[in-house]
């Protein structure tokens, strides 16, 4: 069983959900699809039993000894890749658009590593995660090697909980994709709320089952309530109501999952929460 | 003078920091958030404008297509496939490069148009207000973020910048004069910044941080700023106030308790930037 968590907007407590959820659970496996802002494995210790150099796009390279200077490629790349026969490895985008036109045969395509891939062993489970190189993309490819090596160290009753990232794009769809459950977890600001809407519009259209989780709730009750009237109109069930708690930000800075701190109101929400999730869950 | 609002992590306050700071300067303000695009609940601007943004696909004239698969074979992006008799078209996984174009022998591919996003533009006071809104469903937005930065109006221009450190970043990093990284005093936060910082020194742009969220006795962040040579233009406090404003998406800055805050931040970012 795969579940993600998602939310939109940033900084609405994705990596805190999906960690304690994770505590909560036995078997369990995580991967942190948040590339560009990998935090999941800050909480935990653990060693690398497994490191592989992840290739996304292709480069191109020009033999600058067979370049002939004609500027064929760059009138033809529509990225602006190539300046003075220099390529700009930040816009290219591995197209290779340039080497059908090149007349002296000098731009080849090639392999650039673009993430260092690691599986990270803890005394909590398996973590599936990436560095990535700067300036690099995190693809959907990425995002998919990431689930898939996941998978091999999950059986049929493993939960595997994946942190996802902001926004919409590529990284949120390839982290949905077949995926079985898709918990958002929103706040009730107008600006949680918009993309809370555009990130369930996107589940929907790809056919996950949704689940809502409204992070501190008592902000602003008004919204909460809007979001919840949202959710009765469009099917989906909100399974948590979060209170404001500054234990989280403590419990960031400690490095320890929320569920470790006995008095923490979010604490008992987020508990009573996985109850209603693992209740959905076997319905 | 372009200056980029940047975080690494999401949700530290971009948002917040670059429609407060386009009130106080009077300054422009771009929102390339385009996957959630937010400052516009803000700063409410009238007589809004839209643009739609299009980019290109293929598209084969059966009549020419001898149905080679050279196209097919070309794509590096796997948006096209050949079946029995006919070439498929994902159009969402298509890049626009033009490399089908260029090696089709027989002129059978050409391309048109599909709606991808929009852009849209209105007026704050007397400043102009844009955003890119990706239509929900499309994975890239590099496209409605390009066309946004190569419009960009004379002035000063607030960029509000997508969070991370990928290609979206990136590209708004080409435009940007300067670079504004809104941090939080979390372990998370900190983490992320370190991340967003070494992206923008890596292209040489002038680099300064505001705290977010700031309590008293953060020592972390203001101790990686000094061994860097990072100057910190402010601090905005961890207040369940601020949060309760914001969430209703009104303008912090219009209330006399914090304007001073976005006053002087103001200040610091011209006196640092060196810009009159």
């Amino acid at each position: 069983m795969e579940l993600v968590v998602l939310s939109g907007k940033g900084g609405t407590g994705k990596t805190t959900i999906a960690t304690a959820i994770a505590e909560l659970t036995k078997n369990v496996v995580k991967v942190d699809c948040d590339v560009d802002a990998p935090n999941l494995y800050l909480f935990y210790k653990g060693s690398n039993i497994k490191k592989e150099y992840f290739y996304g796009r292709k480069k191109a390279v020009i033999n600058q000894s067979l370049c002939i200077k004609c500027r064929k490629c760059e009138e033809v790349c529509r990225n602006g890749a190539i300046k003075s026969g220099e390529i700009n490895l930040y816009k290219c985008e591995g197209c290779g658009t340039c080497t059908l036109v090149c007349p002296s045969n000098a731009i080849k395509l090639k392999d650039k590593k673009s993430a260092d891939i690691f599986i990270t062993k803890t005394d909590k489970g398996i973590i599936s995660r990436a560095e990535m190189d700067i300036g690099s993309n995190g693809s959907g490819k990425l995002i998919t090697s990431l689930r898939k090596n996941a998978k091999r160290y999950s059986d049929e009753n493993t939960l595997t909980i994946i942190d996802g990232s902001p926004g919409i794009g590529c990284p949120v769809i390839s982290s949905v994709t077949n995926s079985d459950i898709s918990l958002i977890v929103t706040e009730p600001t107008r600006s949680g709320m918009e993309d809370f809407k555009r990130v369930a519009i996107l589940c929907k259209s790809l056919g996950v089952f949704m689940l809502v989780c409204i992070n501190k709730f008592d902000i602003n009750e008004e919204i909460s309530k809007e979001i919840k009237i949202y959710c009765n109109e469009h099917q989906m069930k909100v399974v948590g109501k979060i209170p404001y708690d500054d234990t989280v930000m403590k419990s960031i800075n400690e490095l320890k999952s929320i569920i470790y701190y006995e008095n923490s109101v979010a604490n008992t929400a987020i508990r009573e929460m996985w109850k209603n999730i693992k209740n959905e869950i076997s319905n | 003078m372009n200056i980029g609002i940047l975080s690494g992590k999401g949700g530290t306050g971009k948002t917040f920091l670059s429609t407060n700071l386009a009130h106080i300067l009077g300054a422009n303000y771009v929102d390339c958030d385009v996957e959630e695009p937010n400052g516009f609940i803000f700063l409410n601007p009238t007589g809004i404008k839209t643009f739609e943004v299009k980019v290109d696909y293929p598209v084969i004239d059966k009549s020419k297509c001898t149905m080679c698969g050279e196209c097919v074979k070309v794509c590096q992006f796997n948006a096209l496939a050949k079946v029995k008799n006919n070439i498929l078209l994902f159009e969402k996984l298509c890049h626009a490069c033009g490399a089908c174009e260029v090696i089709c022998k027989f002129n059978a591919l050409s391309y048109k148009k599909r709606t991808m996003g929009v852009i849209e533009e209105g007026k704050h006071n007397n400043a102009i207000c844009k955003r890119g809104v990706l239509n929900i469903g499309e994975p890239m937005a590099v496209s409605v973020i390009d066309q946004l930065l190569e419009n960009l109006n004379d002035g000063v221009n607030i960029i509000d910048c997508a969070p991370g450190t990928s290609r979206n970043v990136v590209n708004s990093l080409d435009y940007v004069d300067a670079a504004i990284l809104v941090t939080e005093p979390t372990e998370f936060g900190f983490h992320d910044l370190k991340l967003a910082a070494k992206l923008i020194r890596t292209f040489n742009k002038p680099l300064a941080v505001v705290i977010n969220k700031y309590v008293e006795g953060e020592e972390k962040i203001h101790q990686y700023c000094t061994d860097e040579n990072i100057p910190i233009l402010g601090v905005i406090p961890y207040k369940r106030e601020v949060a309760k404003i914001y969430s209703k998406g009104e303008m912090i800055s219009d209330i006399d308790e914090y304007r001073d805050i976005f006053m002087n931040i103001a200040n610091e970012v011209k006196a640092v930037f060196v810009w009159s």
